[in-house]
C-alpha cells in the first residue's frame, strides 16, 4: 500500500493523478528529454539511459515502463534491455552509447562521480556537448522519477508483459497527452 | 569550468539552463510549483527541506542558493538555516518539520529508503498527505537538481556573498527563464 492515499493507479500516475500540478512540468520534461526528436540521440537510445538508470536505483516500474519503451524502439524485446542493463559492456550497443552509460552510472551514484576523463571519453567517441547535457540530465531526472515512485511506496504491476503491451501506445501518445486512468 | 560547453558565465545551473532552455522550462515550472506553493506546507520549508537535501548530496552551489532563499523567508535567521543542514534534530523547529526533514533524507538515500514508520511519525506530527508528497517530490527533485549541477561540474561561485542578491531575485519573482535570460543581481 501506498504511504498516502493516492488514486489506485500503478507507479508514477498514482502521484501524478493525486498532484496535477506537479505533475505538468515533469510530464513536459519527460517529453522535452525523452521523445522530442530536435535530438541527435535516438528516442530508443534515451529510454535506454532512463531505463538504465532506473535499474541501478532498483525501482522496478520505471524500468519496466522505460525498458519495455527503450525495445519498442530499438526493436528489441526483454532480454535484449535486460543484458544491457545488468552488463552494457560486453553487448553491441556502439562505444559512444557505452560512454554515456558509464556517465549516467556515475550521475546516479552522485554528480561528484562523474569524471572528467569519462565525458573525455565520450567527446572521443563523438558525443557532442548537447547529447552529454542530456545523458547527465537524464539520468538525474530519473534519480527523481525513481525516488517519487518509490518514496510514496506506490504499486506496480508484476508482469513484466503488461509494460511491453503498454509500450506502443505510450510511444504514440507520448508523456503529455496521455490520459493517466487509461 | 562545466565539462561542456555552455557559451556563458553564469553560476551553477543558470548556465546550464541558458544551454539548454527547452529543458529549463519545466524544471523552472518544477520548482515554482514545488517551492512557491503556500498550501500545506511554507515557502520557507520548502527550502529549508530542498536546502538539507542539497546538503546531503553535498551540492555546494544549490544548499547555499536555497539556504540563502529559506533565509530571506525566515527574516535573515541564518543561524537557523545552519542548523537545519547539518543538525535539524536540534534546531528550533516544530516536530511536524522534523519528522518531514526525515523523510527527505531518507529520500535522498533512495526511495525505497523511506519506512511506513517514518510516514506514521509524521502525519503523528500532523503532517497531511499532501506536505508528505510535497516532501518527497522536492527531496526527489533535488537529488535531480543537484545531480545535473555537479554531474556537468556547474561554475560554483565561492564568494558566499554573491547568493544573497540572487536568492533575492527568487524570492521576489519566482523560479523561471529571468534567472538566466536577465543580468545577474549583484
Amino acid at each position: 500500500m501506498a504511504h498516502i492515499n493516492l488514486p489506485d493507479l500503478p507507479g508514477i500516475r498514482g502521484p501524478m493523478a493525486f498532484s496535477p500540478a506537479t505533475a505538468k512540468p515533469l510530464n513536459e520534461l519527460a517529453e522535452m528529454l525523452l521523445r522530442n526528436d530536435n535530438n541527435s540521440l535516438s528516442r530508443g537510445e534515451r529510454e535506454l539511459i532512463g531505463a538504465y538508470v532506473s535499474s541501478l536505483n532498483d525501482c522496478f516500474f520505471c524500468q519496466n515502463v522505460h525498458g519495455a519503451l527503450a525495445g519498442h524502439y530499438l526493436n528489441c524485446g526483454i532480454p535484449e534491455i535486460d543484458a544491457i542493463k545488468k552488463d552494457y559492456a560486453s553487448t553491441d550497443i556502439s562505444d559512444k552509447m557505452k560512454s554515456l552509460l558509464s556517465i549516467a552510472a556515475s550521475v546516479q551514484k552522485g554528480g561528484k562521480y562523474v569524471k572528467k576523463e569519462q565525458i573525455e571519453a565520450a567527446k572521443k567517441l563523438g558525443a557532442s556537448d548537447k547529447e552529454i547535457h542530456d545523458t547527465v540530465l537524464i539520468a538525474a531526472a530519473f534519480c527523481m522519477f525513481n525516488r517519487y515512485v518509490d518514496g510514496l511506496a506506490t504499486w506496480a504491476p508484476e508482469d513484466r508483459n503488461y509494460y511491453v503491451n503498454r509500450a506502443p501506445q505510450r510511444a504514440e501518445e507520448g508523456y503529455i497527452d496521455f490520459d493517466l486512468y487509461k | 569550468m562545466p565539462y561542456i560547453n555552455v557559451n556563458n558565465d553564469l553560476p551553477g545551473i543558470r548556465g546550464l539552463m541558458a544551454f539548454s532552455p527547452e529543458t529549463a522550462a519545466p524544471m523552472g515550472d518544477l520548482a515554482n510549483a514545488l517551492l512557491k506553493d503556500t498550501e500545506g506546507l511554507s515557502p520557507a520549508e520548502r527550502e529549508l527541506i530542498a536546502t538539507h537535501v542539497s546538503y546531503l548530496n553535498d551540492c555546494f552551489y544549490c544548499h547555499h542558493s536555497h539556504g540563502e532563499i529559506a533565509c530571506i523567508y525566515l527574516d535573515g535567521n541564518r543561524d537557523l538555516v545552519d542548523q537545519v543542514r547539518h543538525d535539524y534534530q536540534h534546531a528550533p523547529i516544530t516536530e511536524k518539520l522534523k519528522s518531514l526533514l526525515r523523510i527527505a533524507g531518507k529520500v535522498q538515500q533512495g526511495g525505497k529508503k523511506v519506512t511506513t514508520e517514518d510516514v506514521e511519525n509524521a502525519r503523528t506530527n500532523g503532517a497531511t498527505d499532501k506536505e508528505i508528497h510535497d516532501t518527497v517530490l522536492i527531496a526527489a527533485a533535488f537529488c535531480m537538481f543537484n545531480r545535473y549541477v555537479d554531474g556537468l561540474g556547474a561554475t560554483t561561485p565561492t564568494d558566499l556573498s554573491t547568493y544573497p542578491p540572487r536568492a533575492k531575485q527568487v524570492a521576489e519573482n519566482g523560479y523561471g527563464r529571468h534567472i538566466f535570460s536577465q543580468h545577474q543581481p549583484l
